[in-house]
């Protein structure tokens, strides 16, 4: 089922992948510092942030660019895993706060708090909160798709609403009644099961696990685009209606891949927050959400592959630029973003892929409006 | 109404009475009565607006109407099931503008449609079976299409999408079909083709066609419901109802 579902194109993806994370950490760990072909630790994070987004990425390629489900909300999912980390990574700090509580968080301290709220319970063990970054950004997807997909919002007004939502998170978030940490969000991190989280060997770990992670997801992703699944989320996206007439439920199918999607989403936002070192309520802010979906565009939409590209190259120009001119990059992502729409309407994939007209699962750009 | 009319209820395969729908206070069908019997063949002609649309959006459940009964086989009500549901029940509708899945290839349109369980886990774990293949490839046969199965439905020319769209429904193998002006934009071989591929399907199915191409209809050689204003205006042999001065006023002309 998996070998059947991997095309040349993903064989090469998952084999540049092995590539990255076999060479990175060995550059880090086993080259001295100062000699050549060594990277610094830094970099290493770095690049493990960019593998967070390119899992997030093809989350959102699922979703968009096979099932035409445009969300602009996926930040918020990414965000949920990540404070489902954070708060894990909160109470492995112990008694080493620096109020030197052995239960609650210093924020919670400071707010005067004398017990820990219901919500933080189970997150000292890993196993609970890794579920947790899962479990929590799919119930929400799961719970909002449900009402959205069988009322039947579709389009710009499923856009605008999950749009709305990572936006009402986002000022929940920042309020310190929510439980946490307010504007601050959750940091101070120490350890993860007893690793170091400042240590190189334990950021070439996260780093290692980012980039099976996306290969995982990225093979689940093909798994389900390449069964016959796969074909009704394509056949939803071109023409809904008529899959309707064919007796498909429409919104069950919807259902599923926006909660599979969420939940992918959730995990990367897990891997994201130790590689970091911090997880606070601007992470849910529309502009992030924004910037994965021209993540997805510049990529490619509907190839998966693409998507991953994509969040790789944005992640780095925006590295490189926020570094360059701190101004500029919110113009130069809005101009890549209608460059792209006017351009290349497949992405650097369709622009890479001279193999001729798209097949199922193709890009939506030339697709015909449904009557 | 004919005193038989409520009788058939139960031995229709599709039985509509007394139905009205009113959008914004027009009234698209008004006490609509209508009967498909198994394996029937039944054109139904009207001038624009006499509510032959509504009346499939009524049956395929796009539509709930405000009164009246639309029963399935003797036993289902209509006015109770949504698209997805009505498809399952054995209601296979083609609409006026072809609508393929233009980035599919023919022959995944052709899967799609297949009758087969419709749940997401279902397809998720779906294997093409011999039986499905062999059936693929007889509905390519039956609607032409052999030479373009691996070709995407996008590139298709338009009476080659009608032919897909059509194959498709027969794949879906309903009870009955709904066929929305099948010949439009075709050639007159291409329309004749389509009425003897009709009557062709006939008898295993029930097949409703609504068409304004009066040669076409001639072509089904079958009974003709003439609707007008969201009512049934005449009904019978296409001789007959060219005869009734009503419908020579209001859709026929002189």
């Amino acid at each position: 089922m998996i070998l059947r579902a991997l095309d040349r194109r993903s064989w090469i993806f998952l084999g540049l992948l092995f590539i990255v994370v076999v060479a990175v950490p060995v550059a880090n760990l086993a080259l001295e510092p100062g000699s050549a072909g060594h990277l610094p630790s830094f970099a290493v994070s770095l690049f493990g942030k960019y593998l967070c987004y390119a899992l997030l990425a093809v989350a959102l390629d699922l979703v968009w660019g096979y099932c035409g489900i445009l969300s602009l909300g996926h930040g918020a999912f990414f965000a949920l895993g990540g404070y489902a980390m954070g708060m894990h990574l909160m109470r492995e700090i112990g008694p080493r706060g620096v109020y030197g509580d052995p239960v609650l968080p210093d924020f919670m301290v400071f707010l005067n708090w004398d017990a820990l709220p219901w919500f933080w319970y189970g997150f000292d063990m890993f196993w609970f909160a890794l579920a947790m970054t899962m479990i929590v950004p799919g119930l929400l997807a799961f719970v909002f798709g449900w009402l959205a997909f069988r009322s039947r919002v579709t389009g710009v007004y499923l856009s605008i609403i999950t749009q709305a939502l990572t936006y009402a998170l986002m000022l929940a978030f920042f309020r310190n009644e929510m439980g946490f940490g307010g504007n601050n969000g959750l940091t101070d991190f120490k350890d993860v099961l007893g690793f170091d989280l400042q240590s190189d060997a334990t950021r070439a770990g996260l780093f290692v696990l980012s980039g099976l992670a996306l290969a995982a997801g990225f093979i689940l992703c093909r798994v389900i685009v390449t069964s016959k699944a796969g074909k009704v989320l394509v056949a939803v996206r071109d023409a809904e209606s008529r899959t309707r007439f064919l007796g498909y439920r429409v919104e069950s199918y919807k259902l599923f891949v926006f909660t599979v999607s969420a939940m992918l989403a959730g995990l990367a936002g897990a891997l994201y927050t130790p590689q970091v070192g911090i997880i606070n309520p601007s992470e849910f802010s529309p502009a992030n959400s924004i910037e994965i979906v021209i993540m997805v565009a510049l990529g490619g939409r509907g190839t998966l592959v693409g998507a991953a590209l994509g969040a790789i190259v944005v992640g780095a120009a925006n590295t490189l630029l926020t570094g360059w001119f701190p101004d500029f990059w919110l113009f130069v992502l809005g101009g890549l973003f209608v460059a792209v729409t006017l351009f290349m309407p497949r992405g650097i994939l369709g622009v890479l892929d001279r193999r001729g007209p798209m097949r199922g699962g193709a890009p939506v750009g030339l697709r015909r409006k449904e009557a | 109404m004919s005193p038989s009319f409520s009788g058939r209820a139960t031995s229709a395969l599709l039985y509509i009475d007394g139905v009205s729908k009113t959008f914004d206070g027009f009234r698209a069908i008004n006490s609509l009565s209508f009967i498909v019997d198994p394996g029937e063949l039944h054109a139904v002609i009207g001038p624009n607006g006499a509510g032959k649309t509504t009346m499939m959006d009524i049956i395929t459940g796009k539509t709930r109407p405000d009164a009246g009964t639309v029963l399935w086989d003797g036993r289902v009500d209509l006015t109770h099931v949504d698209e997805a549901g009505s498809a399952r029940l054995g209601i296979g509708r083609k609409f006026q503008k072809p609508t393929v899945f233009e980035t599919h290839t023919v022959e995944d349109n052709l899967l799609l449609a297949l009758n087969a369980d419709r749940g997401v886990f279902a397809t998720l774990m779906a294997r093409l079976t011999s039986a499905q293949a062999t059936r693929i490839d007889e509905l390519l046969a039956l609607v032409r299409l052999e030479d373009r199965r691996h070709d995407l439905a996008g590139g298709l020319s338009h009476g080659q999408k009608q032919w897909l769209e059509i194959g498709m429904l027969l794949a879906q193998d309903p009870k009955l079909l709904l066929v929305d002006e099948p010949a439009a934009g075709m050639t007159d071989e291409e329309t004749m083709r389509t009425a003897q591929l009709l009557r062709a399907i006939a008898g295993d199915h029930a097949v409703v066609v609504v068409e304004h191409d009066m040669e076409f209809v001639k072509a089904l050689d079958c009974r003709v419901t003439v609707l007008h204003q969201g009512t049934v205006l005449a009904d019978g042999s296409l001789a007959h109802v060219s005869a009734v001065p009503e419908v020579i006023d209001v859709y026929l002309g002189r």
